[in-house]
């Protein structure tokens, strides 16, 4: 009872931070909502019994993937936006809103239709470390892990070379 | 989370995924739509823990550890794209770049 509680505070709270950073006019209130997006996100992931991907959410996404984002907003010094009121709707934001409604309720309507089964029974250490790393290293996915490893020296060195001014 | 069941998890995914689509469809500071997409991608990654605790196997947590690994990746290239960009056109407008008339 208490779990289901949290659950959908914590949902609606990354809901509503989610919804401010697509309406949000400034930039870095965009960044900052999605930073608080993430960390009730991790919140849910704890509540599914995924510990680590929950501490990585917070580590690697609201710690490093958003401090890039806000260090580089500030780097550029953006002005607002051409300031447009945001309830004056353009015909590209009713396009926009009617796509992801469609999308949105599709979405739910598709899930509601999926067959209800039991949750299995999860199993000791479920969720940790360790579980979580024999899986990686020891199954099928060691080859994967490999090659996002190269993907990461990759991506490194491309933003080098793009940002840099002269190599 | 016996208390909650899959359903109501897989539909605050589709909410929050479909917050991300329209956050790219509508705004046009490239910066934003760039987050919209990060959205996306933990819409996405909600689902697969929510289906990996559903089915019992660590696999769907694994997916989401990969996930954000190409996320970061993503993110790093796309944000030199930016800044390139913005050196260049000094605007991170998505309207101003049309010199492919697209």
């Amino acid at each position: 009872m208490t779990e289901a509680v949290l659950f959908y505070l914590f949902s609606l709270v990354a809901i509503v931070a989610g919804l401010s950073v697509v309406l949000a006019r400034n930039p870095i209130a965009s960044a900052l909502s999605l930073v608080v997006c993430f960390f009730f996100l991790a919140a849910d992931y704890v509540l599914l019994d995924a510990h680590f991907v929950a501490v990585i959410q917070i580590l690697v996404y609201a710690g490093a993937i958003m401090v890039l984002f806000i260090f580089v907003i500030m780097l550029l010094n953006l002005r607002d936006d051409a300031p447009t009121p945001l309830l004056e709707i353009s015909r590209r934001g009713l396009v926009g809103m009617a796509v992801a409604g469609v999308l949105g309720t599709g979405l739910i309507a598709a899930l509601e239709a999926l067959p209800v089964t039991a949750a299995a029974k999860i199993p000791e250490g479920y969720g940790k470390v360790e579980s979580v790393g024999i899986s990686i290293f020891s199954g099928a996915y060691l080859l994967p892990f490999e090659v996002v490893s190269v993907l990461l020296t990759v991506a490194l060195v491309g933003a080098v070379v793009l940002a840099k001014r002269e190599i | 989370m016996e208390s909650v069941g899959l359903f109501p998890v897989l539909a605050v995914s589709a909410v929050l995924f479909a917050t991300g689509v329209g956050g790219v469809l509508t705004r046009k500071n490239a910066l934003i739509v760039f987050m919209s997409v990060e959205l996306m991608l933990n819409a996405v990654n909600l689902s697969f823990v929510a289906f990996s605790r559903h089915s019992g196997l660590v696999d769907g947590q694994v997916f989401a550890l990969f996930v954000m690994a190409v996320a970061a990746a993503e993110a790093a290239v796309g944000l030199a794209l930016v800044i390139l960009l913005f050196r260049n056109r000094v605007t991170v407008s998505l309207d101003d770049l049309d010199l492919m008339k697209g």
